[in-house]
């Protein structure tokens, strides 16, 4: 077991014939993951890399019965792919698509609410489930398959995180890239409920960073709901007000979204929060030995 | 990103929010001429910089005829004017607003941002306008209004009517201010806005309302598909190693230490400044090169971290995922051969192709400290400038 995906999933890829899409289906075939085709309007019929290639999603999920779709297409068309993804019926949507307008974010939450799919990201690097099943762009070989369940608003911070504890031989059950855009499909708590409920995942490892007050949400979720223990981390302790730090989520606006609010609620919540980002490993490996 | 009061007025005025007549002057000669057109009564001349604050640091003056007017804009046109906004150094007045004048008898708040708490667009009203609302929402949050507008939806007439009958303002007043609500939702959702404010919303003696002051801000991933708005950029009022890095799709804040940075990723983007501070040292930086880099974009990069006098030693930390070590580590090499790079340069890389990254760095003959982690890599580079 593990979250969200395994070696079951039937992935397909909207975008495939875009050099991102291609690139990284090929990835995660090589890694096992079962893509079984891709969506390219005005390419259908033909086939990538042995892969069926179908117009609409509509159409594929006829076809080859996706479980999830991963989207590989720029900002502009993203929102109407994540859509028509999800009007497809298709469960499980990830996308990796940086630079989604914010506001088209919220309609196509809002209309997401109305249907029985689930989005991660956007602007996020994807789900690995360790040598079971790759979606997006992560860097397969850092991980391995272990009890430890990540989530994070950022990607690199999620390697770093993987490599420290990979490195002590503490494997992962499964990780969530669930991007650090001010508006995402599905937030820390989304994805805590459904590690909490994981036979297979021991720990989790929440990373989040300034801006907004998902982490503080998430802290008290934690607290009300969770009997399983959370490492927390929180980037940005000394970013300055009002600047935007690269994500778009990242501002500290208003006087809200500091770090120190969020490592103070999640420390009341009973969340063992690293002190630094190079403890993360440690941090994870002293809980372990505690529980 | 952010515009001008006057170019915030104008989008805001072709909405149907009611604003005073005047116009944008960049010669005392113009001002004079702007404030004859308005029929030579008292107007208001205002600095147009990107801060808040302009009236107590000197920027609003007002006029009694076209002559004062003239005299107001050759004290603020060139002056470099401090606000609490602008740091110490303040801002260069390039152009001011000249406004026919106004008889207040009420100043009213009223804003519209996203509420991501509720992934809703938040429209807000408060009856006391003119000061800075964040000081009353920290002290008396109650005092301000909110209406919940569903994105799908958009803003209804009665959620306007609630604000504006919760402002206290009579029947004949709230049919004036209801459309002039609806008008700054219609201004801010259809130019993909991430906040627009109007501080004061003025209830004039003569019974209309009127935005005295407008501050916009636009989502800068939706500027694709609004040029106007895009072309309203003033590139003189931001950081010029900002705007350099963001011509090149590197997204860089300057900041006030003296340890260079350049890292892949945003959060491990903060996480290594968060280090750095954590060891003593301040980072002169964020600059995160993004996923998708190819070696002159880190050349690039280089050169904007080195532009930067302060910087005294600089750290790369690079965890390769999607972007390879080697052509991080080529990057480096040619960055720092074509600035003849004298500083301490402390290298982190691990990831895809970690062992050909640190081949190239070593075979370069270049002066590079190498570090195993990040705890490593911050230690060795804020020792370099101790």
């Amino acid at each position: 077991m593990s979250i969200l995906v395994n070696k079951e999933t039937r992935v397909i890829c909207q975008g495939i014939t875009g050099s991102q899409g291609l690139f990284h289906s090929q990835k995660s075939i090589e890694y096992g993951t079962k893509v079984v085709g891709g969506v390219t309007p005005g390419k259908g019929g033909t086939k990538i890399e042995g892969l069926p290639v179908f117009d609409t999603v509509k159409q594929a999920a006829a076809e080859v019965k996706p479980d999830a779709s991963v989207i590989f297409v720029p900002p502009p068309l993203a929102p109407d792919a994540i859509i028509e993804a999800a009007d497809a019926g298709v469960a499980l949507i990830v996308c990796i698509t940086e630079g989604i307008p914010a506001l088209d974010m919220l309609r196509v939450k809002r209309y997401l609410r109305t249907t029985g799919s689930r989005l991660i990201g956007p602007n996020c690097p994807g789900i690995i489930t360790p040598l079971e099943c790759r979606i997006g762009i992560m860097p397969a070989s850092i991980f391995s398959p272990g009890r430890v369940g990540v989530v994070s608003k950022s990607g690199t911070l999620t390697y770093e995180t993987v490599g420290q504890l990979s490195a002590r031989k503490i494997g992962q059950s499964t990780c969530v890239g669930i991007g650090g855009d001010p508006v995402i499909g599905s937030t820390f708590i989304d994805m805590l409920t459904l590690f909490e409920a994981d036979r297979d995942t021991d720990v989790v490892v929440m990373i989040g960073e300034i801006g907004g007050t998902a982490e503080e949400e998430a802290a008290a979720f934690v607290k009300g709901h969770m009997k399983k223990p959370v490492v927390g981390f929180i980037a940005g302790q000394t970013a300055p007000k009002g600047k935007r730090m690269g994500h778009a989520g990242a501002i500290i606006a208003g006087g809200k979204g500091t770090a120190s609010e969020k490592i103070a609620a999640m420390k009341a919540a009973g969340i063992t929060v690293s002190p630094s980002p190079a403890e993360i490993g440690e941090t994870v490996a002293s809980v372990l030995g505690k529980s | 990103m952010n515009v001008h009061e006057y170019q915030g007025k104008e989008i805001l005025k072709k909405y149907g929010v009611p604003v005073p007549a005047g116009r944008v002057a960049t010669t005392p000669a113009e001002a004079e001429a702007i404030a004859k057109e308005l029929g030579g009564g008292t107007v208001v001349v205002k600095a147009q910089i990107h801060a808040g604050g302009r009236g107590k640091g000197g920027g609003v003056m007002i006029a009694k005829n076209p002559a004062e007017a003239k005299a107001a804009a050759e004290k603020i046109l060139g002056m470099q004017l401090v606000t609490h906004q602008t740091g110490p150094g303040g801002k260069e007045v390039h152009r001011v607003l000249v406004e026919a004048g106004c008889n207040i008898a009420r100043e009213l708040y009223l804003g519209v941002t996203m509420d991501r708490a509720t992934e809703k667009i938040v429209v807000m009203a408060c009856a006391e306008g003119g000061v800075e609302i964040e000081e009353i929402a920290a002290r008396t949050p109650e005092k301000i209004l909110k209406v919940f507008v569903d994105p799908l939806l958009g803003m209804q007439p009665f959620q306007a009517r609630q604000l504006a009958f919760g402002l206290g303002l009579g029947k004949d007043l709230v049919k004036k201010a209801v459309p002039a609500i609806l008008a700054l939702y219609r201004a801010f959702v259809e130019n993909d806005g991430s906040m627009a404010e109007i501080n004061p919303l003025v209830i004039t003696k003569e019974g209309d309302v009127l935005a005295l002051d407008a501050k916009m801000n636009f989502d800068g991933n939706a500027l694709y598909r609004h040029p106007a708005v895009a072309a309203m950029r003033d590139e003189s009022e931001e950081d010029p190693q900002e705007l350099e890095a963001s011509k090149h799709d590197l997204s860089y804040v300057s900041l006030d230490g003296n340890i260079g940075c350049m890292v892949n990723g945003a959060g491990l983007a903060m996480a290594t400044m968060d280090l750095i501070k954590q060891q003593g040292g301040e980072p002169a930086n964020f600059l995160d090169v993004g996923g998708g880099a190819d070696q002159a974009r880190v050349a690039t990069a280089f050169k904007l971290i080195l532009a930067d006098k302060n910087v005294r030693a600089i750290l790369v930390n690079i965890f390769g995922g999607i972007l390879r070590c080697d052509i991080i580590a080529g990057g480096i090499v040619a960055a720092a051969r074509e600035v003849n790079l004298a500083l301490p340069l402390v290298v982190r890389l691990r990831g895809t192709n970690e062992e050909e990254g640190r081949q190239i760095l070593a075979e370069s003959g270049l002066q590079i400290m190498a570090a195993s982690g990040m705890a490593d890599a911050a230690e060795k580079v804020v020792q370099s400038v101790q």
